[in-house]
């Protein structure tokens, strides 16, 4: 397996959707390619981490408004 | 974090569906409930696409108006959470078209780059990396690396990876096929991870004995 093929299937290597033997093909190739082990690590750690760090924080009161807006709409007519 | 729940199961119903109906009878409260289960989510969506924090609190607001006004629209067939992206996301890109002064934008565009298709960066991670930044440097890292990626990137990685919806999912929230998903999903991963390896890829002199065994057996 190259580089190449490897990295077409990083995705669903990292979705845990390859089969065994698939698998089995990914961890040999592994095993000699510290280039594509570092690429496999660092990219499920990117995902973990902006995972597991919200971004964007809703800005307070924006729910409060959002409920008074429904809530006008709905009086106009619902 | 919250993450989208798949439906439990075929005969199931989805919760989300007994509080649509809920509000189709007049039950106001039902939508307060969906409102506080996905303005985060939908807020971050468009906070994506626009850039903008005023344009986002404004498309926030818009989408679930106009959800709760074309409820009657909503067909069972498809998740309320998928439809009300959709709502969202057309909302974001018109607000975008706005600030652009009518130029075309949509879910499509910029995919032409070839940016993170072949990693260049190959130095690996520092342990726990974030772990050298506070949390307001980590949020400034993250928010800034996301930013230059083009918005179907940022959405279909906000979708999958962050918010956890399935590949059909986020194809039918975006009006994408599955292949345009998986191709957008691989290179937005593989671009943020390029552009977070400068700031957590390991020091010169930094000591990791022992790390790379216990790594290595973890990987797959």
């Amino acid at each position: 397996m190259t580089c190449s093929e490897f990295l077409a299937l990083l995705d669903d290597l990292i979705d845990d959707s390859v089969t065994s033997e698939m698998r089995a093909d990914l961890q040999e190739h592994l095993r000699g390619c510290e280039h594509c082990e570092v690429t496999l690590s660092t990219t499920r750690k990117t995902i973990e981490i902006y995972r597991s760090h919200e971004i964007y924080d809703m800005p307070a009161g924006l729910r409060e408004r959002l409920h008074a807006a429904i809530m006008a709409r709905c009086k106009k007519g619902c | 974090m919250a993450t989208i729940q798949p439906i439990a199961g075929e005969n199931e119903q989805h919760p989300d569906v007994a509080l649509v109906e809920r509000v189709r009878a007049g039950d106001v409260s039902a939508y307060d409930t969906l409102v506080r289960k996905y303005d985060r989510q939908i807020f971050r969506i468009a906070q994506h696409i626009t850039q903008n924090r005023e344009d986002a609190e404004d498309v926030m607001q818009d989408a679930f108006l106009k959800a709760y006004e074309k409820l009657d629209q909503f067909q069972g067939n498809s998740k309320f959470y998928t439809w009300l992206v959709r709502i969202a996301v057309n909302e974001s890109l018109m607000r975008l078209r706005k600030r652009r002064t009518g130029k075309m934008v949509s879910i499509d565009e910029d995919i032409e780059t070839d940016e993170g298709s072949v990693p260049r960066d190959l130095a690996d991670w520092a342990p726990d990396p974030e772990q050298n930044y506070t949390q307001s440097e980590l949020a400034s890292i993250l928010e800034k690396t996301i930013k230059g990626l083009p918005p179907g990137f940022k959405v279909v990685f906000e979708l999958r990876d962050v918010q956890g919806l399935s590949t059909e999912d986020t194809a039918e929230a975006l009006g994408l096929s599955v292949p345009a998903v998986k191709s957008r999903l691989l290179r937005a991963r593989l671009q943020l991870r390029e552009r977070l390896s400068r700031y957590f890829r390991k020091k010169k002199g930094s000591k990791q004995v022992g790390l790379k065994e216990v790594r290595k057996s973890d990987l797959l």
